[in-house]
């Protein structure tokens, strides 16, 4: 980058030394990636801008890797990131169902998020637990075997979180 | 053994979410509070592969096998069992009704299995390297760095045939060997932990369970093609495996197992992590090595090959999970004792990941060479409530079908091959006459169109295509010339595209339409859908004779579409009908038909 425009978002401390020491080691940008989506919830324009700056590489270039993986993202996501398994056993199962089911429920579209913010839906891959198929995750928890019955109940015991 | 009792808590996914965590911290309180620890330890260990009947515990040396555990039962298990020494009945593992297994080698779910791979899984605590070591770990690396060389280790690794267990089946010690020879300073040596497989967790299991096992191999391998720096490349998506590695690695530094001069001698070797970021496609190799580089993950044509020209242009030895978990155990017992198990062109164990239409689902490990119906009926237990068995997928998005009649086939690579399947990493997958297999094919075409990398065009328009022609047909819009459009396609897929992701991609296609023909002429000619999935093709209608009119149906229709008087036969209007099942589910006077 030839003008130097000192890009105005907040990196925390731990961020910014995370990326000092990766700064010279070879394949650091995905890493850097991983720790920049770890902290802020996604990859916004912005902090994009300040990795291309810190790391002195084109913006293009991080995008390329950005947007190439299914993992980041570039639009923030609700506060509780519904995800669907949609691997094969869980599909099977019925895994289809779920996102129409959670669609109707919260009135938005797969990888939407809801107008108070609080919830997305997503469709990921197998999440490794096959046995309990058809399965869905919200944030650190595995809801297993999940009917579209139990839906409502989870989404409400989430609601505050 | 310092303790009297060991009571293992499965600590995999599949029990840990399934409040496993919180029976783990009650066994714990319940061992405290009446001040017990000297005597009885408490283990979060690897998963055990008894996934369908989780959480599981162990106590030992008695081996009681409980199932189904939940937190409330913790007091009872270490006050009944442990200290009156009476095993709580109710939670035990019953086979039948009226038998009662009392050993854990006895139950049948794991006589059939010879375990190599998954020794350590379910036996151990992943954490502390002190009781990989005493099962033997680290031994294999102390007899390479001490009593063999290189040409030795590469002699035993022919000796044993190992083959890499991440898809291909190609012979480990030629990879070795080819990066071997290789004169250059600088080697690598990386772990393929990407498990891009939609339907397989056995790398994940390995990892969290053992993961000192995948260590030592990368440092064997290390010492015998000289290279000094190992790269773990692992999904995102599995955080515990990632935490679990790190402290592996950390443990291992610190007792001099990894690091500067290993063990005193002039051999180092360390190990990173890198993080995958969810693209399928990074599981071929050539697409990794450029993910490891931080790049976007694109394959290149190969040769060169990776063992001799890889991450960032040095000799690479790559192997998968399950590859390298074997290596310890054929170091330290011998290749021609691995080679006595499984067949002759495929020998040792696979690990199975056994899901869909199955009583038992759960990671298997078996010889090479058992039957899939010893797999799917006398491990697996059978298709659960009394449907009948279809098919068996293996291989995932690469591979194929294999149907009632093949089930006497001895799995192995080539046999799985001749049947236009694959053995692929694992992924098992049953399916009963409720799924259909356009729907199947649909599925992992969605799949691989989704994670083409788009490079190049036999993959990324041929794919696409073929997923349209497939939408087309189970939207009841086929017609039979796209029967032979499909093989056409495929077949050049096949053979042009630039890596195996494409080459592969038809192959769900191929093989459904090689022994389920009959069922694509059906959506095609009869718009029909006789397992009841493509809901273009289906509608459900009461069958009058049989309707009590009770209203159940009624009730559960989430549209409101059904109607009738109480006690007189119901009506489906099929306008509204949204074809749900609801209905069909729900009644239980088999009143609904679909057709
Ligand atoms: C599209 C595609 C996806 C793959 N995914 C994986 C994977 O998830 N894990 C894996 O170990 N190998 C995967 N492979 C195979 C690797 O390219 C490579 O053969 C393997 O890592 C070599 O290790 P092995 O010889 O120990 O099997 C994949 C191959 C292709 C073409
Ligand atoms: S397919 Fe859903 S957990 Fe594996």
């Amino acid at each position: 980058m030839s003008v130097h425009t000192k890009v105005e978002i907040e990196f925390s401390d731990s961020l910014l030394s995370f990326i000092d020491e990766w700064r010279d080691r070879q394949g650091n940008l995905i890493m850097i990636l991983h720790k920049v989506q770890e902290e802020i919830g996604y990859i916004p324009r912005k902090a994009a801008m300040k990795v291309a700056e810190l790391l002195e590489v084109p913006l293009a270039k991080i995008y390329g890797v950005v947007t190439f993986y299914h993992f980041f993202k570039l639009e923030k996501p609700g506060k509780n990131q519904i995800q669907v398994c949609m691997g094969t056993a869980c599909y099977l199962k019925g895994g289809e169902d779920l996102i129409q089911e959670l669609e109707d429920i919260l009135g938005i579209g797969l990888n939407q998020v809801t107008d108070d913010g609080r919830f997305s839906i997503e469709a990921v891959r197998c999440v490794g637990c096959c046995g309990l198929a058809p399965v869905i995750v919200i944030g650190e928890k595995v809801y297993g075997k999940v009917t579209k019955k139990e839906l409502p109940g989870i989404i409400a015991a989430h609601r505050d979180g | 053994m310092a303790y009297k009792h060991y009571i293992l808590v499965c600590g995999g996914v599949e029990c840990d979410s399934n409040k496993g965590d919180d029976l783990f911290r009650k066994l714990i309180h319940a061992v405290e509070h009446r001040g017990l620890m000297a005597d009885i330890q408490v283990v979060k260990s690897g998963c055990f592969g008894f996934c369908a009947v989780g959480p599981v515990v162990k106590i030992l040396p008695d081996e009681t096998f409980y199932v189904e555990v939940t937190p409330e039962d913790a007091e009872e298990i270490v006050e009944a069992h442990i200290v009156k020494g009476k095993p709580v009945e109710r939670l035990r593992y019953r086979e039948e009704e009226s038998k009662v297994n009392v050993r854990i080698k006895d139950l049948s779910f794991y006589q059939k299995q010879f375990r190599i791979v998954l020794r350590n899984c379910g036996a151990i605590n992943p954490e502390e390297i002190t009781e990989y070591i005493a099962r033997d770990g680290y031994l294999a690396l102390e007899k390479v760095l001490f009593e063999m060389t290189p040409d030795d280790v590469i002699e035993e690794m022919k000796k044993s045939g190992l083959r890499g267990r991440g898809g291909a089946g190609f012979p480990t010690w030629r990879k070795w060997e080819f990066s071997r020879v290789v004169d250059e300073k600088q080697k690598y040596v990386v772990c393929n932990a990407d498990e891009g497989d939609p339907g397989a967790y056995m790398d994940r299991s390995v990892l969290e369970g053992d993961p000192h096992s995948v260590l030592e191999s990368m440092a064997i391998a290390g010492h015998t093609v000289g290279a000094n720096q190992g790269y773990i490349y692992i999904r995102a998506e599995y955080p515990l495996a990632i935490d679990r590695l790190n402290r592996a690695i950390d443990q291992a530094k610190e007792l001099g197992l990894l690091g500067d001069n290993i063990l005193g001698t002039d051999f180092s070797f360390d190990i990173e992590l890198r993080l995958g970021a969810g693209a399928f496609v990074c599981g071929e190799e050539t697409a990794l090595l450029a993910s490891v580089e931080g790049k976007r993950g694109m394959p290149v044509p190969r040769p060169p090959f990776p063992a001799v020209k890889g991450l960032w242009g040095k000799p690479t030895v790559i192997n998968n999970v399950e590859t390298w978990a074997n290596i310890p155990v054929i170091i330290t017992r011998g290749g021609d004792w691995f080679a006595k198990i499984g067949t002759e062109g495929s020998t040792g164990t696979k690990v199975f990941a056994l899901t869909g239409r199955i009583q038992n689902s759960g990671l298997v490990e078996v010889p090479m060479g058992t039957t899939l119906r010893d797999i799917i009926y006398n491990i697996g237990g059978g298709v659960p409530g009394g449907k009948k068995f279809k098919a068996v997928q293996t291989g995932g998005p690469s591979g194929g079908v294999i149907t009632e009649e093949y089930l006497d086939t001895p799995i192995d690579y080539d046999q799985l091959g001749k049947l236009g399947s694959i053995m692929g990493s694992g992924g098992m997958i049953i399916m009963d006459e409720s799924d259909c297999m356009v729907d199947v094919s649909k599925f992992y075409l969605e799949f691989t169109v989704d994670e083409s990398c788009g490079k190049c065009a036999p993959c990324r328009i041929g794919g696409k295509t073929l997923f349209n022609i497939l939408d087309k047909i189970s939207k009841g819009n086929g017609e039979m010339e796209d029967i032979a459009k499909m093989k056409r396609i495929g077949h050049a897929m096949q053979r042009v595209s630039l890596c195996g992701l494409g080459q592969t991609a038809p192959n769900p296609i191929l093989s459904t339409l090689r022994y389920f023909g009959e069922e694509y002429r059906q959506h095609i000619e009869e718009k029909k859908c006789p397992a009841g999935k493509c809901k273009s093709l289906i509608s459900y209608e009461i069958i009058e004779d049989k309707c009590i009119g009770c209203g159940v149906c009624a009730r559960a229709c989430p549209v409101g579409c059904i109607s009738g008087e109480r006690r007189m036969p119901h009506l489906i209007n099929q306008v509204e009908c949204i074809k749900c099942g609801e209905c069909y589910n729900v009644c239980k006077f088999n009143a609904v038909a679909v057709g």
